[in-house]
């Protein structure tokens, strides 16, 4: 195997028209310059980004699966997040 | 494509030591998400010979790409005109990436590409047997976009569908570009088809030779296949071999008609009964033998990339000794004060963006 493992990188890239940056995929390089250049190469080789945004998979933390439903819970029971929660007299306008 | 983060809390420990707790209500849980046809990603416990089989079929798929740019580049240099040696640039560096998406999927999976690279050196791991054969003529190059590519699409679209979800969305990605690179290849024999008739010899030339290797690609048939039945079940595979490889003739015969081109087969026919084209028995000698080594290019095609990868040792680092030196200097800039100065990566990325 060889002695120079090169790190991973994520791939993020904006679309021409796109509001934000949107997970491309991810590939491996020895520095972030070099994950740039090769990111461009690799994912926006038809105009499919005019942005590209590439970090080391390292420092990104996930949340887990298998405490999805608890990590997740505290926000189904708080109804009154939602606009529709609150009852507006029919008429009433510009609200 | 999930991250390397991802590895270290997957349920299932990536170097594939024993599960020392429970896991039947995992089993229970994966087994339903199959059912109902949810992806699988990295994160989730999925049984170790899911997983083992996944990281199989994706490095070797992986491979074939790899190993595919050789027959192909051979002709590069050769390519008669520049629009024709342009597009089959572009062909062979979307090869590449195709390999690179395949590496990043199987790695969600907990091996490493180095890894993967090293089993493909050292042959424990296959590519495809079609890229075993040689590229004799520039028709060679036709037949592969028409056949070889048409093939892999077949193969491929129903895995855009498969149950582990990186994978699926590699296939997304790849099915895209492979199907112009098809539409390449049929340019290509149509030109020729068309042309002098040296020129028209020399494609069907080439689809003779190509046609039966392409047929193989879909794998032994189904009573000779080892992992069909199970990967059915996991949902990684829609289809079996046979189904493909009929699917395929029967997409072939029609556009081979259009090209004016003959397949070399005397006993394919139309069968109005099944509503499909019976096709002549395949050479399974032959196919066994290619997989074991001893095709026309195995040795070749292996002995290529291995150099490619000795020789190219010293480049590799080179780049992780100047990567190394670069994080050095500006972790220290950094530790000298000046803030907001050098910033981070991403600080520098988002308001550049």
């Amino acid at each position: 195997m060889s002695t120079t493992d090169w790190p991973l990188w994520e791939v993020f890239v904006r679309s021409r028209r796109g509001l934000s940056h949107t997970h491309a995929g991810s590939l491996h390089a020895p520095d972030a310059q070099l994950a740039l250049r090769n990111a461009r190469d690799l994912y926006t080789r038809r105009g499919e980004g005019v942005s590209i945004w590439v970090v080391p998979a390292s420092v990104i933390t996930a949340s887990s699966p298998d405490e999805k439903d608890p990590f997740f819970e505290p926000a189904a029971d708080k109804a009154y997040r939602h606009p529709t929660f609150y009852e507006i007299p029919d008429g009433v306008k510009h609200l | 494509m999930a991250t390397a983060a991802a590895h270290r809390t997957a349920g299932t420990p990536a170097d594939g030591a024993p599960d020392t707790v429970d896991t039947t209500a995992y089993q229970h849980a994966f087994d339903a998400a199959v059912a109902a046809d949810e992806r699988v990603e990295p994160r989730d416990w999925m049984p170790d010979a899911y997983r083992a089989t996944l990281v199989r079929q994706i490095a070797q798929h992986a491979h074939s790409e790899i190993i595919g740019m050789q027959p192909e580049a051979n002709w590069i240099t050769r390519a008669p005109t520049l629009r024709r040696k342009a597009i089959l640039m572009a062909k062979v560096q979307d090869e590449a990436g195709h390999g690179l998406y395949l590496y990043s999927a199987a790695e969600t999976l907990g091996t490493s590409r180095d890894e993967l690279l090293d089993k493909l050196h050292s042959g424990r791991q296959k590519y495809s047997s079609i890229f075993n054969y040689p590229t004799l003529t520039w028709a060679d190059v036709g037949a592969i976009g028409w056949l070889v590519d048409g093939a892999a699409i077949t193969n491929q679209v129903p895995l855009c569908r498969c149950s582990y979800g990186p994978y699926a969305r590699a296939m997304v990605r790849i099915c895209k570009e492979e199907s112009f690179h098809q539409r390449q290849g049929y340019e290509l024999l149509l030109a020729l088809s068309n042309g002098t008739a040296e020129q028209r010899a020399m494609a069907q030339d080439a689809v003779n030779r190509w046609w039966w290797p392409s047929l193989m690609m879909f794998g032994p048939p189904d009573d000779e296949s080892q992992h069909s039945a199970q990967s059915m079940a996991w949902k990684i595979k829609r289809h079996s071999n046979d189904e493909l490889r009929q699917r395929f003739v029967d997409i072939c015969v029609p556009q081979a008609e259009s090209l004016g081109l003959t397949l070399p087969d005397p006993d394919l026919r139309w069968n109005e009964e099944r509503g499909h084209y019976d096709f002549g028995a395949i050479d399974w000698t032959e196919f066994w033998e290619v997989l074991k080594g001893n095709g026309p290019c195995n040795e070749q095609r292996i002995t290529q990339r291995r150099r490619a990868h000795d020789e190219g040792a010293w480049v590799r680092e080179a780049a992780a000794a100047y990567a190394s030196k670069h994080t050095r200097t500006t972790t220290d800039t950094a530790d000298t004060g000046t803030p907001g100065d050098t910033g981070n990566t991403a600080e520098t990325g988002a308001n550049r963006a």
